[in-house]
């Protein structure tokens, strides 16, 4: 469980909410009949998500101890294994199921 | 026809189309409910969570952040750029959903990858007997439904497995993984999505793991605006070339729907 206190969990889901919300209401309130897309925007839209995908693989990883015995190998082997699977089947729930499946095995039994 | 009968017509057209996506969503709420309960939360988070925020990738992250110390500013920040993809969308069914009196407020509400993609890929195939408004409420509310029941049971269920769940939390890092190479595929130019893993590689090995990632998403913004030039015509095409063909949605909708649809 947590250790945040009521209050921040509660602002910290409500502003999860209001910044999805933001991006799903916005275009709704703002366009004016058929305006095209202003170039920044549209810009942004395309190149932002693959970095912002990248941002989040390091995210996941960001608590992995580098420089402690296993040295993030049950990561890096799972990761490699969920990739090259999905790069061969193309099959998202099977590639995320065997990924996890083989990481919950590695570090239970091969490096506990 | 009454009232009664236009809705649940619309109920019966739009079904099929959202069986893919209950396969999919069945699988991701479950693994997100039961992620979340492994964390230590109560079966009711994950369900509210799905409620209210609706969106699978930034509701995985919400954990995280519930777990770290509170950050309000990185939380909003990275909330807006997780969710940034939807803006699109909104742009994209303007016109569609033009008209619709109450049902506008639930169908921009719940308008998430999967339900954009059905509803821009349906909307022109639709019999006409059918009631549009009600048919894409349907189907923002079936999708809807489906995620947030499947939280629910994945955090009800969470605690009773029979088995070691240590390392289940890797379902988000694996989910994550995949998104990005489906990204990565559909791609020619791969300058961004290098952005994003060296940003917020770089940042991290600065800043530490509490709090590199408002200097990472900092640093990915800027180089964006910064390299705009040279980035724009090379990220010109992918969006709008579907919508000029108006075949299949945004890139996001179309890369989830290909990945949940096989």
């Amino acid at each position: 469980m947590t250790d945040m206190p009521l209050y921040q969990q509660a602002i910290t889901v409500l502003l999860c909410t209001a910044a999805t919300m933001l991006t799903r209401f916005l275009p709704f309130l703002v366009i004016s009949a058929r305006k095209p897309t202003p170039p920044l925007v549209r810009y942004l839209g395309n190149a932002l998500p693959a970095a912002i995908f990248g941002l989040l693989v390091v995210y996941c990883l960001k608590d992995v101890a580098w420089g402690r015995p296993p040295h993030g190998m049950p990561e890096l082997i799972a990761v490699a294994v969920t990739a090259g699977l999905h790069l061969w089947l193309r099959r998202m729930l099977v590639s995320m199921a065997a990924g996890t499946a083989l990481y919950m095995l590695l570090v239970q039994r091969v490096f506990a | 026809m009454t009232k009664g009968h236009v809705c649940w017509r619309a109920l019966l057209a739009a079904f099929p189309y959202t069986t893919p996506i209950l396969a999919g969503f069945a699988f991701l709420g479950f693994a997100y409910g039961v992620y979340m309960n492994v964390m230590g939360f109560p079966f009711y988070y994950p369900f509210l969570l799905a409620l209210v925020i609706f969106g699978g990738s930034l509701e995985f992250v919400a954990v995280s952040l519930l777990l770290a110390p509170f950050a309000p500013l990185a939380t909003f920040l990275l909330a807006l750029l997780i969710q940034a993809r939807h803006l699109f969308y909104g742009l994209s069914l303007f016109d569609t959903y033009r008209g619709l009196g109450w049902k506008r407020f639930f169908l921009i509400y719940g308008l998430c990858d999967e339900t954009f993609s059905i509803v821009f890929t349906a909307k022109r195939r639709l019999p006409k007997d059918v009631d549009r408004g009600w048919f894409m409420l349907w189907i923002t509310w079936l999708n809807e439904g489906y995620w947030v029941l499947s939280a629910l049971l994945g955090g009800l269920v969470g605690g009773m497995l029979p088995f070691d769940t240590t390392g289940l939390g890797f379902v988000m890092t694996a989910m994550f993984v995949v998104i990005f190479l489906e990204q990565w595929l559909h791609e020619s130019c791969h300058a961004t999505a290098m952005l994003g893993i060296l940003a917020a590689g770089g940042s991290l090995a600065l800043f530490g793991a509490q709090s590199f990632m408002v200097p990472a998403m900092v640093i990915i913004l800027l180089v964006l605006l910064l390299a705009r030039r040279p980035l724009e015509q090379r990220y010109a095409a992918p969006f709008s070339e579907s919508e000029a063909a108006g075949d299949g949605g945004g890139r996001q909708g179309a890369a989830v729907e290909r990945g949940v649809m096989r």
